[in-house]
C-alpha cells in the first residue's frame, strides 16, 4: 500500500474556513495530521496608519459572532493609550456586555454545531445531523438553543443598541449610560435564560456518559492552561491577571502583567497554516503548548464567584485529580461558564453605581503602546498597539484566542485520527470524529457566520500518484 | 421709478413657480418645496457646480445643467427627476465612492454624513465601477483635529468656508484628477498651520468623515451646520 492524504476540506460546523490533512503511511496507519486554516485577513497590516479611537470598531470586524470580545480587548488596549483607568460604571458594563457574548457564542457552539452529534449520534447522516435534525426531534432542546442565544444578543442589543458591530465601547469606556428601562429589560429575561442552561447542563452531563471514547480521545493530553482571573483567583472574562497551571492543576505564572506577555508567549508560524501557532516561551515550542478558553479556565480558577456556577465547577474538577484534560469537557465547561455568566450578569446589574452617568474617561494619547487582554468565549485574547505623536497605529499584533489552541488542536486531530481512521476506506463516523475534535475548541476562524450544514464537504484519499483511492463528498 | 431684480416666472417639474433673476434654480426650488440633491452645496457658501448631484433637466438644452449655479430665465421648463438624472447621480455617487477608501463601518461619521445618506437614498449597494484602493495618509496632527483623505470627496465645503466665513483661507486644493487633494497652507501639516484659527468650521460644513474632531470614535461625529446662514447675514451686516 503507498502512502497517501486524506483531506477533509472544509471542516463544517466551525466558524470560519478550514482544512484538515491526514497522511496515511504505507501501513494503513495515521502517520500525522494537521490543521489549517485557510483564510488570510491581514488586520494587523491594514490597521496601520489609522487612528486608533477607529481601533474597536476596527478590529471587531473580524467576527460577526464574537465581535464584543475585540470591541473589549481593543478598547482595553486603547485606554492604555489614553493612560487612563475607566470608571467603575463603565467597567462594569464592559463586563455584562462581555458575558451576554459569552453567553450568545457559547450557545452557539453547544446547542447550533455541537449538539447535533450528541443527540443525534456520530454517526448519524451528516444531511440530518444538524440544527434542523435536533428541531425535528428535540424541538424543546432546539427552542431552548435559540432562546439561549437570543437572551445573549438581546442583552447587547440593550446595552449597546444593536446585535452585530455595536460601536458603544469606546476608548475610555462606554459612549452611554445604561437607562433604569433597559437595566430592568434585561433582568427580567434572567430567569428563563437560568433555567434553560439548567436543563442544557443536566442533559450536557448525560451526554457525557454516553461519549467516554471521546473524551479518552479528543485531544486529552497533559498540557498548560491559561486565562484571566480577578485578585482572588476567580473567573474574571474582562478585567484580572493572567495565571498559567500545568497539567496536574499547579500554578506555574501568577499575576503576569499583561504589558509583558511577550516574555511568556512566542508565536511560531508554520508555513501550512495562517493561523500562527503561539506556545509558553519557557518551555519553547512545541513544547510550550497551552490551551485556552472554557476548559482552561475552568482549570485556572480556584472558583466561579457565584453561586450555582461553584457547585458545578467543583463537580466538574471532581473529574480528574490534576487538571481536566480531555478537550471533549469544553463542551462541559462552556455550559457551565453560560450558568456563570448568567448569574454574574444579574450580580452587577444589581450594582447601586450600575446607571451611573460616569461611564467614560477622556484624555489624549499618553502613551504610545497599548495591551488589552480579555477573555473572548474561546479563549484569551490579545490586543497590542503602537502608536505615533498623534495617535496613528504604527503597529499591531492580535493574538486571536483560537490562535493559542492552534498546536493543541492539530496534535488533537492526530490522537483522534490515529484512533478513529486505519486504512484506505473512509467513514463518515470516523471522518465526523476527527471534526469533531475541532469543534469542541470552538474555533473561531475570524469573521465567517456561514450556517455550516450549508457548506460542501469533499474528502479524497490520494495516494502520491494523485489517484484517488476513496472518496465522499457531501453537501 | 423703483428699480431692482426682475421677477421671472419658469415652472419646476409642471409646478408654476415665480422667482428673482438673480436666483438659481435649486434656490427657487428649495423654497417651493421641491427637493433636489446636493453634496458640494451649502447653504450660506458660493455654489461651485462641483459635485454634478443637483443635475436638472432644461427643455430646450440638451445637456443636463447643474441647479446650484444655474440662473432661472423667463419661460424655463425644468424637470428635477427622471431616469436619466437618476442615472447621472448615481454614477456621480459611484464614481466618488470608487476614488477614495470610504468605510462606513469604522467612521466617525457613520450615520450622519451626507455621502452616506445619498447613497442610501439612490439605493447604491453595490459598485459598477472598479475601486481605486489609493493609499492616503491620515493627517492628526492637530491638536483638535483630524484629516483623513481617504474620506474626502473635494467638495470645497472646507477650503470655502475657510475663506469665505471665517477669513482665514487655509484651506486649498492641491494637484490634478485623481491626484487632488485638499491641503492647509503650502502643504504642510495642519497641525503646523500658521493660517488656522483652530475654529473647527471646516470639520462642521465637512459633508463626511473626512474632516472630524479628535476624541470622537466611530459613529460619534455629528455635524452641525446651523451657524452657516447666520454668519453669513451677519457678515453682510443683516439683521438676523
Amino acid at each position: 500500500m503507498s502512502r497517501s492524504t486524506i483531506t477533509i476540506d472544509p471542516v463544517t460546523r466551525i466558524e470560519g474556513h478550514a482544512k484538515i490533512t491526514i497522511q496515511i503511511d504505507e501501513n494503513g496507519h495515521v502517520e500525522d495530521a494537521r490543521f489549517h486554516v485557510t483564510q488570510l485577513r491581514g488586520f494587523e497590516k491594514f490597521c496601520e496608519g489609522r487612528p486608533f479611537l477607529e481601533m474597536p470598531s476596527l478590529t471587531a470586524r473580524t467576527c460577526g459572532i464574537c465581535p464584543v470580545s475585540h470591541l473589549i480587548a481593543a478598547a482595553k488596549a486603547c485606554d492604555g493609550i489614553l493612560a487612563v483607568t475607566i470608571p467603575r460604571p463603565a467597567s462594569m458594563l464592559r463586563q455584562v456586555l462581555n458575558l451576554a457574548q459569552l453567553v450568545q457564542s457559547h450557545a452557539l457552539s453547544f446547542f447550533y454545531l455541537s449538539l447535533p452529534d450528541f443527540l443525534l449520534g456520530m454517526d448519524e447522516d451528516p444531511k440530518v445531523r444538524n440544527l434542523f435534525g435536533i428541531l425535528a426531534k428535540f424541538p424543546d432542546v432546539a427552542r431552548d438553543g435559540v432562546r439561549l442565544r437570543q437572551f445573549g444578543q438581546s442583552v447587547i442589543e440593550e446595552l449597546a443598541g444593536k446585535r452585530i458591530h455595536p460601536s458603544w465601547v469606546v476608548p475610555g469606556g462606554v459612549n452611554e449610560p445604561l437607562t433604569e428601562s433597559r437595566r430592568d429589560a434585561i433582568l427580567s429575561r434572567i430567569p428563563e435564560a437560568l433555567a434553560i442552561v439548567r436543563r442544557a447542563l443536566e442533559r450536557g452531563k448525560r451526554v457525557l456518559e454516553d461519549h467516554r471514547e471521546e473524551i479518552r480521545t479528543f485531544a486529552n493530553f497533559p498540557s498548560l492552561f491559561m486565562g484571566l482571573v480577578d485578585d482572588r483567583g476567580l473567573l474574571e472574562h474582562t478585567d484580572g491577571k493572567l495565571r498559567i497551571v500545568d497539567a496536574h492543576g499547579k500554578i506555574i505564572g501568577e499575576n503576569l502583567d499583561s504589558t509583558r506577555y511577550r516574555e511568556f508567549i512566542a508565536e511560531a508560524n508554520e508555513g501550512d497554516s495562517f493561523l500562527k501557532s503561539p506556545y509558553y516561551r519557557p518551555l519553547g515550542y512545541p513544547a510550550g503548548i497551552y490551551r485556552v478558553g472554557p476548559l482552561a479556565r475552568m482549570n485556572i480558577v480556584d472558583g466561579c464567584g457565584t453561586p450555582l456556577a461553584d457547585q458545578e465547577w467543583a463537580e466538574f474538577r471532581d473529574l480528574e485529580r490534576g487538571a481536566v484534560l480531555s478537550s471533549f469537557h469544553y463542551h462541559y465547561a462552556r455550559l457551565i461558564e453560560i450558568l456563570y455568566g448568567v448569574e454574574r450578569m444579574e450580580q452587577l446589574l444589581l450594582q447601586r453605581d450600575i446607571l451611573s452617568k460616569h461611564v467614560r474617561a477622556q484624555a489624549n494619547v499618553n502613551n504610545a503602546e497599548g495591551i488589552g487582554i480579555a477573555e473572548a468565549p474561546r479563549g484569551t485574547l490579545i490586543h497590542h498597539y503602537r502608536v505615533n505623536e498623534d495617535g496613528l497605529v504604527e503597529w499591531a499584533n492580535l493574538i486571536i484566542a483560537t490562535g493559542h489552541n492552534n498546536l493543541a488542536m492539530n496534535r488533537g486531530i492526530l490522537q483522534a485520527a490515529r484512533h478513529f481512521i486505519s486504512g484506505r476506506t473512509l467513514t463518515e463516523g470516523a471522518l465526523n470524529r476527527v471534526e469533531a475534535v475541532i469543534r469542541a475548541f470552538d474555533p473561531c476562524l475570524s469573521c465567517s457566520t456561514h450556517a455550516s450544514d450549508q457548506m460542501p464537504l469533499h474528502v479524497s484519499v490520494v495516494n502520491q500518484a494523485g489517484e484517488i483511492l476513496d472518496q465522499k463528498i457531501r453537501g | 421709478m423703483i428699480t431692482g431684480p426682475r421677477i421671472k416666472t419658469l415652472t419646476i417639474d409642471d409646478k408654476p413657480v415665480g422667482a428673482r433673476e438673480d436666483e438659481t434654480i435649486l434656490t427657487i426650488a428649495r423654497e417651493n418645496g421641491i427637493r433636489i440633491p446636493t453634496l458640494c452645496h451649502l447653504e450660506g457658501l458660493t455654489p461651485i457646480g462641483g459635485c454634478r448631484l443637483c443635475l436638472v433637466e432644461v427643455k430646450g438644452i440638451a445637456r443636463p445643467v447643474a441647479a446650484c449655479v444655474t440662473s432661472v430665465q423667463e419661460g424655463m421648463e425644468v424637470t428635477t427627476d427622471s431616469p436619466r438624472l437618476t442615472q447621472y447621480r448615481r454614477m456621480v455617487l459611484e464614481l466618488l465612492f470608487s476614488e477614495r477608501n470610504h468605510v462606513c463601518s469604522v467612521c466617525v461619521s457613520n450615520g450622519g454624513c451626507d455621502l452616506q445618506d445619498l447613497a442610501q437614498e439612490f439605493g447604491l449597494t453595490h459598485l459598477t465601477v472598479p475601486y481605486q484602493y489609493p493609499r492616503h495618509k491620515v493627517d492628526a496632527s492637530h491638536p483638535w483635529f483630524t484629516l483623513d483623505h481617504n474620506r474626502c470627496i473635494l467638495c470645497t465645503r472646507c477650503v470655502r468656508v475657510c475663506d469665505e466665513i471665517e477669513g482665514a483661507h487655509t484651506w486649498d486644493l492641491f494637484g490634478r484628477g485623481m491626484q487632488a487633494r485638499v491641503i492647509t497652507d503650502l502643504n504642510q501639516p495642519w497641525g503646523s498651520s500658521q493660517t488656522c484659527t483652530g475654529c473647527g468650521k471646516c470639520v462642521h460644513v465637512c459633508p463626511t468623515g473626512a474632516l472630524s474632531e479628535k476624541g470622537k470614535s466611530v459613529r460619534e461625529m455629528r455635524k452641525s451646520r446651523e451657524f452657516l446662514p447666520y454668519l453669513r447675514l451677519m457678515r453682510q451686516g443683516r439683521q438676523v
